[in-house]
């Protein structure tokens, strides 16, 4: 159904209807008092991060819709984006991966920057406003490399917005360029790094880190990389991968440690819950969360992050279904148009590996919200309602 | 909010904590005008529709088109929950083990959507043989199936006598499988060919064994909306009557929609309308389900320009278990709308997740049968927080984890028509009870 817009903003009457609403559900549900913390937009302690796993998922739900709705109104963020995974080659060994690949394994790739700069451009007759540059840790890739990556990807298509390298290739980086990464940065931003993804965070725990990705760097590895990053100046956005072997107090554990980075930076614009896809993993056993637990960590993830701007109900990885439903319990943006994604695809996602920007604004609108182009820093590229489009850079929606 | 008045200290202990003043702790854009958002220009009249469903009353159509354009899927949801939780409070979801066996393609309805159907002599046309018949449900009835969903074209040659001899012949060699078959329009069309009333069509095929029928062929209960997806197909008038005369004769039936084509959103709610009077009058329909036009690969694909989008089918199926308060089941529809809707529905009105629908796949070269899917199934219940539990056709627990069987085992025991529980109206049929 089509949202239709009304002329007013919401009277204080309504919201405080809501108000009421959502605590009255959290009562029947014994969690009236972490209602009444998120209604008075207090902070929610560890104690109250595990109850919320814990309790009915509706109510939880009323909870995160609240404070989704208190930020974001009825906006819900989509980009025109496109992946590039320059490498699967990794020595990590990560036990959860199906993306990995050792140097001389069938199948194993990486891309040569020319490789990577017709990549980008294959897609100029769409309009693409952020390539998503993320791949494993190739043990052979030089310095100079990532900087003839981010160059290409420039060159190919000068106005895009180049979101690359998680915190674990920018330790990686910084090793091979043997140099600090707070002199590493300004290089990598110079060569045309506009901002960082989250990936890589896993779960912070060391017991998590030990049992099943013990090469890569520890989560406190993974927010003091991050810390620097913010402190150059870039943003970045944050993950958590749910659903293997991780407690529910290590998820609050790992939430609470994004909220306390934040507090200090600032730098993070978007957390994105990943589920964990057992399918050609080493984890096969286990089978991952249920679309019910995929809403359930969206909905915690937007009432523990209270510090953090957007909650992202990634479509590729979870299906329209819970994307869509994912609006009303806690997030606000559902990732973009994609363009042959691999890492999940690799670990037995069946969802299409692109989608038409047409497409995504016709899940938002049956959603219930208002759909809103964002670039990469959420700056508005294109709405429907003329107020919002301050940009106005993209092409008309066909139909 | 003036409708729902402030019940106990809960609104004013908010108050207190400056509701309205509370201000996030991260900056966003000002909050923008809302249509389902839940403090949207229409959020008083949801909340006390709301309030009225929370209270187990009945909503009304006008009632229900407002929570269909202007409740949040969320409150939908949890609404839906409510009403499934207070029907099957037992934490199970239930399924039956059957397969699907179509003993005949021909049809000369030619409806737009189907790609299914062949035309009498075209090419792919068939009647299954008997013995292929028979050696479906042998491998059906090996793996402790309880139902057999024998649906077909509309077959100009293929009266009642050929159906009635079939489920005879069935009932005789498989006496566990019930025959669920049969839908509305078919048996309409048994009727034409027969030149008699469906009353004794149905009288016929009650005696040969018949069990239940299933709900296909109800597409939209719209006129309007029938003439345009499927002309030559019964009416909405007669398809209601079809399933008037089969609760009558004894028989229990489902129901079905199938939207997300041509339909306004206040023909769906028709649609839910006309099932509800029926079933107040009849209580014969055991469950309701309902699924989104699939256009690939039919004949008439330009009628069905664009798919109804998976949200569309969660807040459509929550808005039934809702309305349709006196159906009993609501089933998922996990082959049409995929695993992952299957389970957000499990927790927004669905108690059941149908059949298994066995095809060939479930054979191995070998000849052994393959539990892997009825596996699979049960492992999606079990990790949306419900027990899986097998059912037969009238929603009676055939689960031997559950020890004896419970609730109706048979046609007898399930009927609801005063006439049927009497055994007056079940000619024939002493024989099998």
């Amino acid at each position: 159904m089509s949202a239709t817009p009304a002329t007013s903003t919401p009277t204080s009457g309504a919201r405080h209807a809501a108000a009421e609403r959502v605590v009255r559900v959290a009562r029947r549900e014994g969690i009236e008092d972490l209602a009444l913390k998120v209604v008075a937009g207090e902070r929610l302690s560890r104690e109250d991060g595990a109850r919320l796993y814990r309790a009915d998922l509706h109510a939880v739900g009323e909870l995160a819709n609240y404070a989704r709705e208190r930020l974001h109104g009825d906006r819900a963020y989509f980009n025109v984006n496109q992946h590039v995974n320059y490498t699967n080659i990794c020595n990590k060994l990560c036990r959860f991966c199906a993306f990995q690949r050792l140097p001389n394994q069938a199948g194993a790739y990486w891309m040569t920057p020319e490789q990577v700069e017709a990549k980008i451009r294959a897609q100029l007759a769409s309009p693409v406003t952020e390539v998503h540059m993320v791949a494993g840790i190739h043990p052979k890739l030089d310095y100079q490399y990532y900087l003839d990556i981010l160059k290409a990807a420039k060159r190919a298509r000068p106005s895009i917005h180049v979101k690359a390298f998680t915190m674990v290739e920018l330790d990686q980086i910084a090793k091979k360029a043997k140099k600090p990464l707070e002199e590493v940065l300004p290089e990598l931003v110079a060569a045309g790094l506009g901002s960082c993804p989250g990936g890589g965070a896993e779960v912070f725990a060391d017991r998590v880190h030990q049992e099943s990705y013990h090469l890569k760097i520890s989560g406190e590895g993974w927010l003091a990389t991050a810390r620097k990053v913010h402190q150059a100046g870039l943003k970045s956005n944050c993950t958590m991968l749910h659903g293997h072997i991780e407690t529910i107090e290590e998820r609050v554990d790992h939430l609470d440690r994004l909220r306390l980075l934040q507090d200090e930076t600032r730098g993070f614009q978007t957390y994105i819950p990943l589920s964990f896809h057992p399918e050609n993993t080493e984890m096969a056993d286990i089978p991952g969360p249920s679309a019910l637990d995929e809403l359930r960590e969206l909905a915690v993830g937007r009432l523990m992050l209270d510090n953090i701007p957007h909650i992202k109900a990634y479509w590729i990885l979870m299906d329209v279904p819970v994307a869509q439903a994912a609006l009303s319990y806690g997030a606000d943006d559902v990732d973009g148009t994609v363009v042959e994604e691999k890492i999940y695809h690799e670990a037995g996602a069946t969802t299409p590996q692109e989608v038409a920007r047409e497409e995504l604004v016709r899940w938002i609108r049956d959603a219930g919200r208002v759909p809103i182009e964002r670039d990469t820093l959420y700056q508005v590229v294109w709405s429907d309602d003329p107020s919002e489009a301050t940009l106005g850079a993209a092409a008309p929606l066909s139909g | 909010m003036d409708s729902s008045p402030i019940e106990d200290g809960a609104s004013s202990a908010a108050h207190a904590l400056g509701v309205l003043g509370a201000q996030p702790l991260v900056g966003g854009h000002p909050p923008q005008r809302a249509s389902h958002a839940s403090s949207g220009p229409r959020a008083a009249e949801v909340a006390r529709i709301a309030a009225k469903v929370e209270d187990g009353l009945r909503i009304t159509p006008a009632e229900g088109l407002l929570l269909h354009d202007h409740a949040d899927l969320l409150l939908l949801a949890r609404l839906a929950d409510l009403v499934r939780i207070r029907l099957h409070p037992e934490g199970r979801v239930t399924y039956i083990v059957d397969r699907n066996l179509n003993p005949t393609n021909v049809c000369i309805t030619d409806c737009g959507f189907c790609a299914f159907y062949r035309r009498p002599g075209e090419e792919g046309a068939y009647v299954l043989e008997r013995e292929e018949i028979h050696r479906r449900m042998q491998e059906l009835a090996d793996l402790g199936g309880r139902q057999v969903l024998m649906q077909g074209g509309h077959h100009p040659r293929l009266k009642t006598g050929w159906w009635a001899e079939l489920c005879a012949d069935l009932r005789a060699r498989f006496p566990l499988v019930n025959l669920h078959a049969l839908s509305a329009p078919e048996l309409d069309h048994l009727a034409k060919l027969d030149k008699r009333p469906v009353e004794e069509v149905l009288k016929d095929l009650v005696a040969a064994g018949l069990g239940s029928v299933p709900g296909a062929g109800a597409e939209m209960l719209v006129e309007r909306v029938r003439k345009i997806i499927a002309p030559k197909k019964t009416t909405t008038d007669r398809w209601l009557a079809v399933h008037r005369a089969v609760h009558e004769a004894g028989l229990r039936s489902s129901a079905t929609m199938m939207f997300g084509h041509v339909e306004t959103h206040a023909e769906r709610i028709e649609h839910f309308e006309r099932l509800r009077a029926l079933q107040d009058e009849t209580g014969g329909f055991t469950a309701f389900a309902c699924w989104t036009m699939q256009p690939e690969g039919v004949p008439q694909q330009e009628l069905y320009p664009s798919k109804a989008t998976p949200g569309t089918y969660l807040r459509v199926q929550a808005l039934a278990r809702i309305y349709l308060d006196n159906i009993a089941n609501m089933q998922t529809s996990y082959v049409t709308q995929g695993l992952k809707s299957a389970q957000l529905t499990l927790r927004m009105g669905c108690n059941d997740f149908g059949g298994t629908m066995l095809e060939e796949n479930v054979v191995s070269a070998a000849g052994c049968f393959n539990l892997a899917p009825i596996d699979k199934l049960e492992a999606q219940i079990r990790r949306a927080g419900f027990m899986p539990t097998r059912r037969n056709s009238w929603y009676g627990i055939v689960d031997e984890r559950l020890g004896a069987p419970s609730g109706p085992a048979c046609r007898e025991e399930a009927a609801t028509h005063r006439a049927a529980r009497l055994g007056k109206a079940l000619v024939g049929a002493g024989a099998e009870a």
